[in-house]
């Protein structure tokens, strides 16, 4: 685990304008630190992820950014507005644990959220509406929330969250409780929104997701957040892997290889060395070691997880997850 | 998705508060449990309405008013022996001799205590004079007239003309009949609120049961949320007490019930009611913001029971007091009790019935209010301090005695 805290900007977005920007964010609660110093920047139009186990202070982070909570310490501004709730129009929220009226139906569920981020109720039940026949919803849009399914409720809340048309999404943990099938639809969703320029950061605690999805993640472990920054710095955090295959299982060659090589089964496996992978090469071919395959695989952002977080916060995250998949 | 971009902007906070006292109206007044809600006090009041009926008949048998007659001896005793002869005949009221030195003011005679005179007979057999309540008079009159004029012997064609006089016009038995008026205001006000300011509390546990109060706390403030709630039961409250209010004046008008006796509020009946509405109304605010401070500061409906039992002691404790208070105007006791944001709309309706000055309203609605403002602003910080936390749930008690602990 890295000692100190770090912050790399995302390279590609670094003179994009921040949709968020998060200095030095502290919260106490009974005497408990939750959050311990979080610096967070997410540039405008990004997909952003805050990446963490259960208990990390995702929540309470992603809480404070939207103003739910005021800080004990630090500042946020939200597209430079340190009071969040002053540009609530330009905000959308999914909170994690889920809720809608249970006997509004979904139109109006989605009518009254958008009321509440300032549009004219008509006007947003008509758009929940059209969202609804969208979605493939049509013919829930006229149901009781408690008559529909829980995958259901959930993509009306998402919609209802959405219905304002938003600049910066706030989604915490999407991704949990919905099946396969909808999870792939949240990240077509979530893809669609960037596109359109729309800022979204979620949370979670599935590195898959912010994998495949985000430009930017925050590990946060602890109430702290040890790495912030594009995915691929931080995959760059740890050197890419080298899997090797030889014909010969001696020969002077043995000598290039570098000193963390392991044997295991037919192959050798070691990191990449920082001089890159040519010398090696040449010593094996001048050693007539007979390379039968060769592979050098960049770091996965699980490992650069572990690299970062280390070891009790990914076994955390992974416990996690199973208990999610036991339910 | 998002093609167009939203305007940056806000709601303001009554808008904020608008859009959720709107939802929460709605969809309590179309609930199939706000049917049953109105049918509550209904049955209640049908059920002690007759109940008091059968009471008042019953102590109305067990004791019936008699007629004290303090005439000269000879006449009296004529008097007596001529209701003996009629009575059987017609139902009469039971008469008792009094010594007419003791009967030298019959308004005072009236007011002894341990006796049980409905009204008293003076003057002569040709010049009776009866001295009671409008109402007993008029019951009376006649009776007396029939009886005098049997007692004298004169012809039955020709009653002696009863003078009558009526003990309600006097200036102590208006303000009697005044603190009653507000002793009743008083009481109608706490019975309608401790029955009401409930609703706000079983609201906010069900919004917290629903999840859905994080969404609202994104995206407005919690003033907003606190004072939309507020406002939406404060007006269910009204449609409440239209129904309720509408039934009981029906029944009134039918049975030509209490009119008669409600005797005319210091700031007279329109004026009264208005405030008598404004105030319910402070009074509910008042203690809806302090409910709504315990549901949020208690995370489970377990929590919310036992932590809004101070706050009915409370509602308890400020209806006696304002009630003591209300028969000691301009007393230290009163004005504190004017003072104290809890009791203020109790003791000040009390006042309204009492006193006809009308400035002291309006600086009292206007502190009211204020607390009122205060009162919701505390409530939606401890709200966000207390409850919006995440992790690990830790149990009611330690939430809420952790602190101290420390």
């Amino acid at each position: 685990m890295d000692a100190a805290p770090s912050v790399t900007p995302v390279s590609e977005n670094a003179m994009r304008p921040l949709a968020i920007e998060a200095r030095g964010l502290v919260k106490r609660f009974d005497g408990t630190t939750a959050v311990d110093g979080v610096d967070i920047s997410v540039p405008e139009g990004a997909i952003y992820g805050i990446l963490g186990p259960n208990g990390a202070g995702k929540t309470t982070t992603l809480r404070m950014l939207l103003g739910i909570i005021d800080p004990d310490e630090g500042v946020r501004k939200v597209f430079g507005h340190s009071r969040p709730h002053d540009i609530g129009r330009l905000i959308g929220y999914l909170p994690e644990e889920r809720g809608l009226y249970p006997a509004m139906k979904a139109v109006d569920a989605i009518g009254f959220l958008g009321a509440l981020r300032g549009m004219p109720l008509a006007e947003a039940t008509a758009r929940g509406r059209e969202l609804l026949e969208e979605n493939g919803l049509g013919h829930a849009a006229d149901k009781q929330i408690r008559q529909l399914s829980k995958g259901m409720a959930q993509t009306v809340q998402l919609l209802g969250t959405l219905v304002h048309r938003p600049r910066l999404v706030v989604l915490d943990e999407p991704f949990s409780g919905l099946d396969a099938l909808n999870q792939g639809k949240l990240e077509r969703m979530i893809r669609a929104l960037a596109e359109d320029g729309t800022t979204v950061i979620f949370s979670t605690h599935v590195i898959a997701h912010a994998e495949r999805l985000c430009e930017g993640v925050a590990i946060i472990a602890g109430g702290k957040v040890p790495y912030a920054g594009s995915v691929d710095a931080a995959r760059d955090r740890i050197p890419a892997q080298v899997r090797l295959e030889t014909r010969a299982r001696e020969g002077a060659w043995r000598a290039a290889l570098p000193a963390d090589a392991r044997h295991e089964g037919d192959y050798w496996y070691f990191s990449l060395p920082d001089s890159g992978i040519e010398p090696l090469l040449r010593a094996l071919i001048e050693g007539e070691a007979g390379i039968l395959s060769l592979s050098i695989e960049r770091a996965g952002l699980h490992d650069a997880f572990v690299h970062i977080a280390g070891e009790a916060a990914a076994r955390a995250l992974e416990e996690g997850n199973a208990a999610e998949q036991d339910q | 998705m998002t093609g167009q971009t939203a305007p940056a902007a806000r709601l303001s906070l009554l808008r904020a508060a608008f859009v959720i006292a709107r939802r929460d109206f709605l969809a309590i007044l179309l609930s199939k449990a706000f049917f049953f809600f109105l049918l509550g006090p209904i049955i209640l009041i049908a059920v002690s309405g007759g109940a008091g009926a059968i009471g008042a008949k019953a102590a109305k048998n067990a004791h019936p008013a008699q007629l004290a007659v303090a005439m000269p001896t000879e006449q009296a005793h004529a008097f007596a022996a001529a209701h003996d002869r009629i009575d059987p005949l017609v139902s009469l009221p039971a008469i008792t001799l009094v010594d007419p030195v003791q009967a030298s003011d019959p308004a005072a005679l009236l007011q002894r205590s341990g006796e049980n005179y409905g009204a008293v007979l003076t003057g002569s057999l040709t010049q009776p004079v009866l001295t009671g309540t409008e109402d007993q008079i008029r019951k009376w009159q006649g009776e007396v007239a029939l009886l005098a004029a049997t007692a004298s012997g004169a012809d039955q064609q020709s009653f002696p003309r009863v003078v009558t006089e009526s003990t309600t016009t006097s200036g102590a038995a208006k303000k009697s009949a005044r603190a009653g008026t507000a002793t009743a205001a008083l009481t109608l006000l706490f019975l309608l609120t401790m029955l009401l300011a409930g609703m706000v509390l079983s609201n906010l546990v069900e919004e917290k049961a629903n999840k859905i109060i994080e969404v609202l706390a994104a995206s407005i403030p919690m003033d907003a949320v606190f004072l939309g709630k507020l406002f939406a039961m404060l007006a269910v409250s009204f449609v409440g007490i239209a129904v309720w209010g509408g039934i009981g004046l029906a029944i009134m008008g039918a049975t030509g019930g209490l009119t008669a006796s409600l005797p005319v509020p210091a700031v007279g009946w329109p004026l009264f009611v208005v405030l008598f509405l404004l105030y319910f109304a402070m009074a509910y605010l008042i203690i809806g913001s302090v409910f709504l401070a315990i549901g949020a500061m208690a995370p489970t409906v377990r929590d919310v029971q036992t932590l809004s039992m101070p706050a009915t002691m409370l509602q308890l404790g400020v209806f006696f007091l304002a009630t003591y208070a209300s028969t000691d105007l301009g007393s230290p006791v009163e004005l504190a009790a004017v003072i104290f944001p809890p009791s203020s709309p109790y003791a000040m309706i009390s006042r309204a019935a009492q006193v006809p000055d009308l400035w002291p309203h309006l600086v009292a609605l206007a502190w009211q209010a204020m607390w009122v403002v205060l009162f919701v602003r505390a409530g939606s910080a401890m709200f966000r301090r207390r409850v919006m936390k995440s992790g690990p749930q830790q149990s009611g008690k330690r939430r809420l005695f952790g602190k101290v602990a420390r």
